[in-house]
């Protein structure tokens, strides 16, 4: 599929970073909890799920370079805080574990739902990429569903605060699938096999009962997210920009 | 080196064979199951080039890019084509099913669980429960996971009730 015309690649580009953003700030995020998670065990849960993520960058970074002649390093590490396409979901600091538990739980989730799709799509490196990222993902979402069960049936502070976390994170979270400019030129094509509204339909129907069955309250459900939802940022993210941009920056067109 | 194409693919093989997975070292890159071929095609400029499909066991593997480089070096020893080329492939998933019986046993020698087999159905859904291990030490069922994250993407952390010991799993995917 190398005859897409100009208007359907920059779409295709523009989601492939935004799924690559969300893997890789999220990916920095969490990798804030290794040595200093609840549990021994968690630190090394949660340094490997980070890994993961970063990889799955990676890859997708590789894949937008390749469509648009760019170099990955300089597209994940050269852009200032306003060109990252995260969804507002990942602007938020890691904060306490129970907020991280809340967001991965959101996150996974919705990652899951986008990534089955893409194993559907008409752009073969995308839909095999999906593939293979969808067998690793496995181990998150359940992973998340059991914290999210343990720290819901945990104490009533445990509790308490999860179900204030996913409340504040509720909003945020429905920008994971905020319209890209140019998806209606994806799907046509089949490379986005399924509008965006529709994926978001069926991570509701996924999360809410989970929600329930763990006694935690279901938000009500927002309208369609805007489209500023993956051009939002904070602060807090703008903290973290420094942070992984540090050692990039410190020494330009260094080589490893 | 002459030879035919055939006779010279083999070669390749052999010496894959002989290159060891830099993360658990007991085990080869062949019977880690990441190549996924290899081939010899003449270039038009004359000489010819060897294309080895290399197969990612996890998509964020750090060790990815030391096999390529190692696999990269060797051949190029060999002296087989003018040119070689390491290519990383999604084309297939790589599956824990693709271990050799070679190599599940290489891996349970040296203290890993070798993965659960899962089929070639299994694409996400279908893992709705951890897995569960065979100890490498005592060979008991009676094991519990302490960890589906381990020291690196490809491995957990289970403990053996009947020998008390920890051991590591590969982590069926």
């Amino acid at each position: 599929m190398t005859d897409l015309d100009r208007e359907t690649r920059d779409a295709l580009a523009e989601l492939l970073l935004a799924m690559a953003d969300d893997e890789f700030v999220l990916g920095f995020w969490d990798s804030e909890w290794t040595g200093i998670a609840p549990i021994l065990e968690e630190d090394v849960a949660m340094s490997s799920v980070s890994q993961d993520e970063i990889g799955h960058a990676k890859a997708l970074y590789e894949l937008l370079a390749e469509l648009t002649g760019g170099d990955a390093d300089v597209i994940a590490f050269g852009r200032p805080v306003d060109g990252y396409r995260h969804a507002a979901l990942m602007n938020h600091a890691r904060t306490d574990w129970a907020f991280s538990i809340a967001r991965r739980f959101l996150y996974e989730n919705a990652d899951a739902v986008r990534l089955e799709s893409l194993a559907a799509s008409a752009y073969r490196p995308l839909a095999e990429l999906a593939v293979k990222m969808r067998r690793e993902e496995t181990y998150h979402l359940l992973h998340f569903d059991l914290w999210l069960r343990r720290l819901a049936e945990g104490s009533d502070e445990s509790h308490a605060r999860l179900a204030a976390a996913i409340e504040r994170l509720w909003p945020d979270a429905q920008a994971v699938f905020a319209p890209l400019a140019g998806e209606a030129l994806l799907v046509a094509a089949g490379i986005l096999p399924e509008p965006l509204e529709t994926l978001r339909a069926r991570w509701l129907e996924r999360v809410s009962p989970r929600l329930t069955a763990a006694h935690l309250p279901v938000p009500a459900i927002p309208d369609r997210p805007g489209a500023d939802g993956r051009t939002r940022r904070t602060d807090e993210f703008a903290w973290l920009h420094g942070e992984f941009t540090a050692v990039a920056s410190s020494e330009a067109d260094a080589t490893w | 080196m002459v030879g035919g194409v055939a006779a010279r693919e083999s070669a390749v093989w052999a010496a894959l064979a002989g290159i060891p997975d830099p993360e658990i070292p007991a085990i080869s890159l062949v019977d880690l199951g990441v190549i996924r071929g290899v081939a010899i095609e003449p270039l038009p400029a004359g000489g010819e080039r060897l294309t080895v499909e290399l197969m990612p066991t996890f998509v964020g593997c750090p060790a990815v890019e030391v096999m390529r480089q190692q696999i990269g070096e060797r051949l190029t020893e060999l002296c087989i084509c003018s040119e070689v080329a390491v290519e990383l492939s999604f084309a297939e998933p790589w599956t824990s099913d693709r271990i050799s019986p070679a190599g599940r046993e290489a891996l349970r020698r040296s203290g890993f669980a070798p993965p659960m087999t899962i089929g070639s159905t299994f694409s996400g859904d279908s893992l709705t429960v951890l897995p569960i291990a065979t100890c490498p030490y005592c060979a008991s069922r009676n094991t519990t996971l302490e960890n589906p994250f381990g020291p690196t993407l490809c491995r957990a952390i289970y403990h053996c009730a009947d020998c008390r010991q920890p051991f590591e799993a590969f982590k069926p995917v």
